[in-house]
């Protein structure tokens, strides 16, 4: 998108463009512009993601001779809405990598490893690598873990032979995913697609998949010889039944084929079967492509704090937040932000934009010794892509509600260019804007 | 929604193109539309010869953004799905067209000032 090329005699439409596109993305609050507070605390943030590095930023600005420490093990940084493009063969792999400090504020200190062990009692974070840190304030943002080893049969070095694909385990695999895809729709066969019982990030993903390689299969002319199904995990496509049935009606139209309380078992890489638990038992259904989406849960890290909700998501481990105020019910020095925070909705970046304001203002009212009405409304969004070059625009919260940016101008659930343009050029803009602190 | 600030806009819009292409853009416009301005108070008067060879890059300005942007979003004229795509397109072509003429007359003016006109 930073190409200079033929802008001479476009640039002004392109900028016209793009300041559209750039708004409609925009539904989120503006950077800090409000007083500093003065304090000495030592703030610990675990995880240098988008809720994590966002964080940083904003309390690094916010904040005045606080101590900010971040934890992360990973040097590089993923913009994973990306990967849906890169596994689409429309961006390369590196798209979606940069680095985990090059986001990061002077003043705030990184530590290049990962947490394994967080004592909420003792108020201490233990590191992998024997250091221990005490903190007056944790923001628990370590994201999602992926639980490949659930899937009986199935092992990463799998993805992109044999019609695997695992758009979900990184840049690298999604572009494998690609590969994959793009043999398959040469020819055609049977794809079958699903996603997992547990909650997940982005729940809009395998759907759009699902999506691209019926168009990709059209343009080359062989969906006639192409079956794709979508087995869902429970009754339902997508939780939200304003927009189960407008997927329910446009799977009808594009003939992707569908099951309904299937979850994923097993993968024969040989025989080329997926095995299925349903309600009346395994199932088998063969395939020529698919994307592995496994189990998602809180990291083993936070799984073991006794920060997780003990009666909620107990297989997953969430940890244990007002949906609100997204601050820990038990320890109020403890918050929560992004995939991790145990709430019925928002495992978005998107939805990271619109916690990681109320985690900063509830954070900075508390070390005033203050209150405030900063909350956060469950605000979900997702670009359902439904093909290259169009996508709807999705944005709901707790109540199921559509909750549209722009009410009368972009509509949503309809298929439009616009919402294809916001995902294609501007979702990436405002998410690194967002990690800035400035969006 | 909540409300939309100018340095959010800003912020996005570095990401876009990156700072440096972003704000050398924004100097490029900037030294274009202040040509333009120089060279209507130094001729203290639009030469519309000058203005017609400019209108007619017009249309050619509209169909360069429009496909510009089709190249840059891997997209084209299928893929209008409502009304508001078409605005925005129709939007993209006429800032298109507008900036072309813009360029035009004022690469002309500072080529060709009016006493050298025939
Ligand atoms: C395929 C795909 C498509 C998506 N599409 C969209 C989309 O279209 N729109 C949208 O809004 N969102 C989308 N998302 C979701 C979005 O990427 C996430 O919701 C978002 O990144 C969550 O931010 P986070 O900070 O909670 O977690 P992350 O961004 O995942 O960051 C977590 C960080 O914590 C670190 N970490 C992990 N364990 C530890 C530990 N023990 N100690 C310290 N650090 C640790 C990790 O290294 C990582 O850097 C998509 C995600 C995927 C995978």
């Amino acid at each position: 998108m930073t190409d200079s090329r033929d802008f001479t005699a476009s640039r002004r439409g392109f900028l016209g463009l793009a300041a559209g596109a750039g708004a409609l993305a925009l539904a989120g609050q503006g950077g800090p512009a409000r007083a500093q507070v003065r304090t000495s605390a030592h703030i610990v943030i675990l995880g240098a993601g988008a809720a994590g590095t966002a964080l940083a930023n904003r309390l690094a600005e916010r904040l005045d001779g606080a101590r900010i420490t971040i934890v992360d093990g990973r040097a590089e940084h993923w913009y994973q809405p990306g990967f849906t493009l890169i596994a689409a063969g429309l961006q390369p792999a590196n798209y979606s990598v940069s680095t985990t400090d090059e986001w990061l504020p002077d003043g705030v200190t990184l530590k290049p490893e990962y947490a394994a062990e967080i004592d909420p009692e003792a108020k201490t974070v233990g590191l992998a690598g024997g250091e221990r840190l005490d903190y007056d304030y944790l923001i628990v943002a370590p994201g999602i873990t992926m639980d490949w080893d659930a899937i009986e049969g199935f092992s990463l070095d799998m993805v992109g032979e044999n019609g695997i694909g695992a758009v979900y385990a990184g840049p690298d695999y999604a572009a494998k995913t690609w590969a994959a895809m793009d043999r398959f729709t040469e020819e055609g066969g049977e794809a079958v697609f699903f996603r997992p019982a547990t909650e997940m990030k982005c729940a809009g993903a395998p759907l759009k998949y699902t999506f691209l390689t019926d168009d990709y299969a059209r343009r080359k002319g062989t969906r006639g010889a192409t079956n794709i199904t979508y087995a869902a995990q429970s009754d339902s496509l997508f939780g939200v039944p304003i927009v189960n049935e407008k997927v329910e009606m446009l799977y009808d139209d594009r003939g992707v084929e569908r099951r309904y309380d299937h979850v994923l078992k097993a993968l024969d890489p040989g025989r080329k079967v997926l095995t299925f638990d349903t309600p009346t038992g395994e199932e088998e259904i063969p395939f020529d492509f698919t994307n592995i989406i496994p189990p998602m849960r809180a990291p083993e890290v936070v799984r073991q704090s006794g920060l997780s909700w003990a009666d909620r998501w107990v297989d997953q481990g969430w940890v244990e937040v007002d949906q609100h105020t997204l601050r820990h019910r038990r320890y109020p020095e403890v918050f929560a932000a992004g995939d991790v925070a145990g709430v019925p909705k928002g495992k978005t970046a998107a939805s990271v934009k619109w916690q990681v304001p109320v985690v900063e203002e509830q954070l900075v009212a508390q070390i005033a010794g203050d209150t405030t009405d900063a909350a956060y409304n469950g605000y979900t969004s997702c670009p359902l892509i439904t093909r290259v070059g169009r996508a709807m625009l999705i944005e709901f919260d707790y109540k199921n509600h559509l909750v549209p940016s722009f009410p009368g101008v972009i509509a949503p659930l309809e298929e439009l260019w616009i919402s294809w343009l916001m995902k294609e050029v501007a979702l990436k803009a405002t998410y690194n804007a967002m990690l800035r602190g400035k969006a | 929604m909540e409300e939309l600030s100018f340095e959010t806009l800003i912020a996005v819009f570095e990401e876009v193109f990156g700072t440096f292409l972003f704000w050398s853009l924004v100097v490029v416009a900037a030294v274009i539309t202040i040509g333009y301005i120089y060279v209507l108070i130094r001729d203290r008067a639009v030469s519309w010869r000058k203005f017609l060879l400019a209108q007619l890059s017009m249309p050619v300005g509209a169909v360069a953004a429009i496909y510009f942007v089709f190249w840059v979003t891997k997209s084209g004229f299928a893929d209008m799905g409502g009304p508001i795509d078409i605005i925005v397109l129709l939007g993209v072509g006429l800032a298109g067209a507008i900036g072309a003429a813009i360029l035009v007359y004022t690469v002309q003016s500072m080529i060709a000032p009016p006493e050298q006109e025939s």
